[in-house]
Formats: C-alpha cells, sequence, structure tokens
C-alpha cells in the first residue's frame, strides 16, 4: 500500500517539473520560451537603459525638459519644446498629404486594379518601403532640395505668401523639404496596411451593396467604413514612423532648434537631434540630455504603435468572428 | 411620370460618371506614388554609375582632395555587421517565433507578440541609443560588436513575426502524421515543421538582414565609420550607409558622387541578398 502511494508521488513529483511526458520536449520548449523572454526583457532593459542614462538631465531639468523653449548646449540649458515641436509638425503634415494618397493607391489595389497590375504594382509600393533612409536623404539632398529652392518656393511665396506658412528666404533645406520626403516615406507603410485591411473585408459587404444598385465608388465607400478602425490604425502606424525616421530628414531639414510657422524655414526633430550632436556631446549632461530625448521618443512610439496595432487586431478579429 | 425616369436617369447618369471620377483618381494616386520610386532609381543609377568601377570594390578611400579610391573597407565593414548582427538577431527570431506559434497561445504569448510589434515600431536610432549605453559605454570606445548587437536588436521583430506566420501556415495534418508515428514533440517541430516552413523564415531572414544593411541610424555612434582597413569587431569600422552620410553632407563634389556611387553598391548589395537566398532556397521539392 505504502509503495503504490510513494510511487504515485514520485510521479506527481515529475510532472511538477517536468510537465510533458518527454524531456526533449521540455527543453525544447523552455527553450524557445527562454529566447521568447529576452525580447521581452529586451524592450524592459531598453527603457530602463535611457532611464538610467538620462538620470542627470532629468535631475535638473524635470518637467522643464519638455516645455522649455531653449536648447543651448553651450549654456547647458536643454529645453526640447522646438525639437518637440518639429517633430510633430513635420510628422503630422507628412501624414496629412499622404493619406489621401495612401488611400487612393489602396482602394485601387484592392479594388479596381486587375490581378495582373496588382501584383507588381503593390511589388513597386513595397519596394518603396525597402529603400534605405540614408539614399532617401541622399536624393533629398541633391535633387529634391535644390528643386524646392528654385521652384516650389518661390512659387509658393509668390502664390501663398499672404499666409504666414510660406514666408521667408527660399533656401531649400528646412521643414518643406522634410515634410515631402517623410510623405513619400509613409506612403508605402499606410498603403499596404490599408490595402490589407480593405481586403479583410469580405466580399458580401461589396456584393449586397452592388446587388442593390450602387455603383463601384459607392460599394468603396461602404467598405471604407467597414475598415475605418483600419485605416486609422495604419495612419497612426505611418505616424510612429515618421516620427522616429532619422537620416532622410536629418539630412533636409535644417537642424536649427526653431519655432517658426514657416515651412520655408530650418527645423529639428528629435531623431535628427540625436543624430546630429551624439558624437559631439562632451559633456555628461548634454549627453544625459540628448538620452532623455531618445527616452520620450521611445516611449512615444511605444505608445503610438500599441494603440496603432490594437486597431488593426480589433479590425482583424471583427471579421474573424462573424 | 416621364419627368421622374428623366430625374432618376439623371440621377443614375450623375452617380455613374462620379463612380468613374473617384475610381479614375484612385488609379492617378497609384501612378503618383511610384513618381518617387522611378525618381530616386533614376538618379541612384545615372549618377552613381559614373564612378562605378573595380576599384570603387578593391580600393581603401582617398585622403581629401585626391580623387578616386574605393569603399572596399566600408563594403566588407557592412557585411561584417550584418554578420554580427545575423548571428543575434536570426536565433533570437527563429526560436521567438517557434515558441510563439507552437507554445504561444497564452498570457506570455500574447504580450511576447505585442511586444515584438512594439519593438519593430520602435525608431532605429532609439535602439542605437540604447546600443550606445549597452556595449559602447562598458567598453569605453565606439566598435562594431556596438553596431551589430544594434543592427541585431533591429532584426528580431521581422525574423520573429515572419518565422512565426510561416510555421502557422505548416498543416496541422503533417504535425500529427510525425506525432502518430511517435516522434516525439521537439523533433516533430524541428524536422517536420520548421523544414517545411524554411522557406519562408528564409525570405523573413533575408528581408531583416537587408534592412539591416540598409540601417545607418543605429551606427552613427556605435560603428562609428572608419576611414583605414578594419575588421575587427572590437573597433569602430566603416560601412556603406554611413559613408553616404557623410559624404552627402561633405562640400567636396568628388565626395558627393562617391555617396552616390555608395548608394548604388548598396541597392545593389541587396539585391543581391535576395537573388543569394532566392537561389539557395530553390529546393527540389515544391512546399506548400
Amino acid at each position: 500500500m505504502s509503495y503504490s502511494v510513494s510511487k504515485k508521488e514520485k510521479n506527481n513529483f515529475l510532472k511538477r517539473f517536468f510537465p510533458s511526458n518527454n524531456l526533449g520536449d521540455f527543453i525544447f520548449e523552455r527553450l524557445t520560451w527562454l529566447f521568447a523572454l529576452s525580447v521581452f526583457l529586451l524592450v524592459i532593459l531598453m527603457g530602463y537603459e535611457m532611464y538610467e542614462g538620462s538620470k542627470i538631465s532629468m535631475q535638473k531639468f524635470g518637467f522643464d525638459f519638455l516645455v522649455n523653449s531653449e536648447w543651448d548646449p553651450v549654456q547647458e540649458i536643454y529645453g526640447a519644446l522646438p525639437i518637440i515641436y518639429g517633430t510633430i509638425v513635420s510628422s503630422l503634415l507628412a501624414l496629412i498629404i499622404a493619406l489621401p494618397f495612401s488611400i487612393g493607391v489602396a482602394v485601387y489595389l484592392a479594388e479596381v486594379a486587375p490581378p495582373w497590375l496588382e501584383k507588381p504594382l503593390s511589388f513597386l509600393v513595397e519596394l518603396l518601403a525597402g529603400i534605405p533612409s540614408v539614399i532617401y536623404g541622399l536624393w533629398g539632398i541633391f535633387v529634391l532640395v535644390p528643386w524646392i529652392r528654385t521652384d516650389v518656393e518661390p512659387y509658393l511665396s509668390d502664390k501663398l505668401g499672404f499666409l504666414p506658412f510660406f514666408r521667408g528666404a527660399p533656401y531649400g533645406f528646412g521643414l518643406l523639404a522634410a515634410v515631402l520626403i517623410l510623405t513619400i516615406m509613409v506612403l508605402p507603410i499606410i498603403t499596404s496596411i490599408t490595402r490589407d485591411v480593405l481586403k479583410s473585408v469580405p466580399r458580401s459587404q461589396r456584393e449586397a451593396a452592388l446587388a442593390l444598385g450602387a455603383t463601384k465608388w459607392q460599394s468603396t465607400i461602404i467598405v471604407l467604413k467597414d475598415a475605418k478602425s483600419g485605416i486609422l490604425g495604419a495612419t497612426m502606424l505611418g505616424f510612429g514612423r515618421a516620427i522616429g525616421e532619422t537620416m532622410a530628414v536629418t539630412m533636409v531639414i535644417g537642424n536649427r532648434a526653431l519655432i517658426s510657422p514657416s515651412l520655408f524655414d530650418p527645423s529639428y526633430t528629435m531623431a535628427s537631434v540625436i543624430a546630429n550632436e551624439f558624437t559631439e556631446a562632451t559633456s555628461e549632461m548634454y549627453l544625459s540630455a540628448l538620452i532623455q530625448l531618445a527616452l520620450v521618443l521611445f516611449v512615444i512610439t511605444i505608445f503610438v504603435n500599441a494603440l496603432a496595432r490594437l486597431l488593426v487586431w480589433s479590425m482583424d478579429r471583427k471579421w474573424k468572428t462573424t | 411620370m416621364e419627368n421622374d425616369m428623366k430625374k432618376s436617369n439623371l440621377f443614375y447618369y450623375r452617380k455613374k460618371i462620379t463612380s468613374f471620377i473617384m475610381m479614375s483618381l484612385t488609379f492617378i494616386a497609384a501612378l503618383a506614388a511610384i513618381i518617387p520610386l522611378v525618381l530616386i532609381f533614376y538618379y541612384t543609377i545615372s549618377k552613381g554609375i559614373t564612378y562605378l568601377n573595380i576599384d570603387f570594390f578593391v580600393a581603401m578611400p582617398k585622403p581629401v582632395g585626391e580623387s578616386g579610391g574605393g569603399m572596399a573597407n566600408a563594403i566588407v565593414g557592412t557585411l561584417i555587421l550584418i554578420g554580427i548582427g545575423g548571428a543575434i538577431g536570426i536565433p533570437v527570431g527563429i526560436m521567438t517565433g517557434t515558441y510563439l506559434s507552437e507554445f504561444g497561445n497564452n498570457k506570455f504569448g500574447y504580450i511576447v507578440r505585442f511586444l515584438t510589434d512594439v519593438l519593430s515600431g520602435i525608431p532605429s536610432i532609439v535602439v542605437g541609443v540604447v546600443a550606445y549605453t549597452m556595449v559602447v559605454v562598458p567598453m569605453k570606445h565606439f566598435s562594431a560588436l556596438a553596431g551589430g548587437i544594434a543592427l541585431g536588436i533591429l532584426m528580431i521583430p521581422t525574423i520573429t513575426r515572419t518565422t512565426e506566420e510561416m510555421i502557422k501556415l505548416v498543416p496541422h495534418s503533417l504535425r500529427e502524421a510525425g506525432l502518430a508515428l511517435g516522434i516525439p514533440k521537439w523533433k516533430t517541430t524541428l524536422s517536420i515543421v520548421l523544414k517545411t516552413a524554411w522557406k519562408g523564415i528564409a525570405t523573413g531572414v533575408l528581408l531583416g538582414l537587408s534592412r539591416a544593411a540598409g540601417e545607418t541610424a543605429p551606427l552613427l555612434f556605435t560603428a562609428l565609420g572608419n576611414r583605414f582597413w578594419s575588421t575587427s569587431i572590437g573597433q569602430p569600422i566603416a560601412s556603406l550607409t554611413v559613408y553616404i552620410y557623410d559624404y552627402a553632407k561633405s562640400p567636396f563634389e568628388d565626395w558627393n558622387q562617391q555617396a552616390w556611387t555608395a548608394a548604388l553598391v548598396l541597392i545593389l548589395l541587396i539585391s543581391l541578398l535576395s537573388l543569394l537566398f532566392r537561389i539557395i532556397t530553390r529546393s527540389k521539392y515544391k512546399t506548400n
């Protein structure tokens, strides 16, 4: 009697530590689990490292870091407001221009294009997303900026110069160049996700509309309405990409911490400040301020991306359950 | 009655015309989206090709003022950097992807999946800052290792997600067939599931590697750059992308030209990577 009980206990003991009967299975599962855990820890470690690195600057400036508008490394005063302003304005303007285009392209790819044209077009759009950022910047410096300087800015200040947005010397490098290059860069991201989202809307939605006598455009509007949250998610992913975009923006934005309504003036973004000044940061405080900037960027992008993913996921689930 | 008919006819045509116009606009948007792509390729090829010669691949950069020279050190540097990145990103990515698809149907799996998505959205420059504080500061100098680690972190999300997606595509019947033959689960996963999905996984790996090859921001203050020949992972190392950035900003016409050539070589390198993988992954058996 006692023998059988002890055997049972032994089994329980083994079961607790080796849940599946096979030792190999157990090791394999734990091994892959460890790698998954490492990804989990990595994200936390990243936040922690930047928190540690920016402690000095946080203690000195506190909340002022975000609202002070003076960024002066010589005086050791670091206020990130003009930089945050430049980041958000350049990204938002790029999104405003890119969004109608992206939705147009996505609608064409998902709803209109014949299959033989859809594949190569999708490929080209994805190719646009695959070009390294530094090549966009190179193209920006030598092609886009001269064009903006000689054609776009004189034209805009001539026709729309009464607005404060289009005043100042046509210098080429500035907010306008950054906005245009960001527009090109976020377009493929928003397009490809929107296309996928549109395709996930069931065919029956379109067929129902068409059967009721709707035109192609009217049925597309219905599909777009169904895909609303997914498109919003795609837009937010584009926004996340735009605020973190570094090289191309750094190369064309003019790099001066300045709050100005004019699109012709140079500006600065968080990513480009870090790229531009990190290796020059000689004092500990300077470095700490730059790391704090990275931390702010990290937190913003995590927030934006998390929200975007939730929106796209909710869209996915909506059609899977019905 | 007739008036009504006319009205509804008018309405009908108007709605038809609106539809036609809107659909044409989407086509125009699609064409417009391709224009920047064409322009960028046109300029990169036409401007880059002038300096594209054997020297560019085998010679070292010349000092300021002397024309000519090449970027042999940067080409090798880029390869070393993505090699280090791959050594970190590929195993972590594939194993994590395997965990997520095979065992990840729980809360922890959900969190990790979410974090990989979040990680893919973190700007590469932020990853560079982290690599700086984690590797460069303790080592007290810039190094290829720090740059490679930054690139490795950037590869993880791409490889993880593709691995998971590709493994999920493997039909359940294959797994069940393996298990029914008495093969333990781990062996089934490795020798049947992963083997079936490996083409797709390789595509993800390629995507991760080619993206890493094009990264500049995380290398600026980790690998830094080097005007001399170096293959040591403990020393600063040159890379094509950092060269493009430096040369594009420089006031020398000659360097600007070389920046275009470096851009062309970078694009060729990325295309070569994808071609190489396509050849490797062309298996005898048709999967899927």
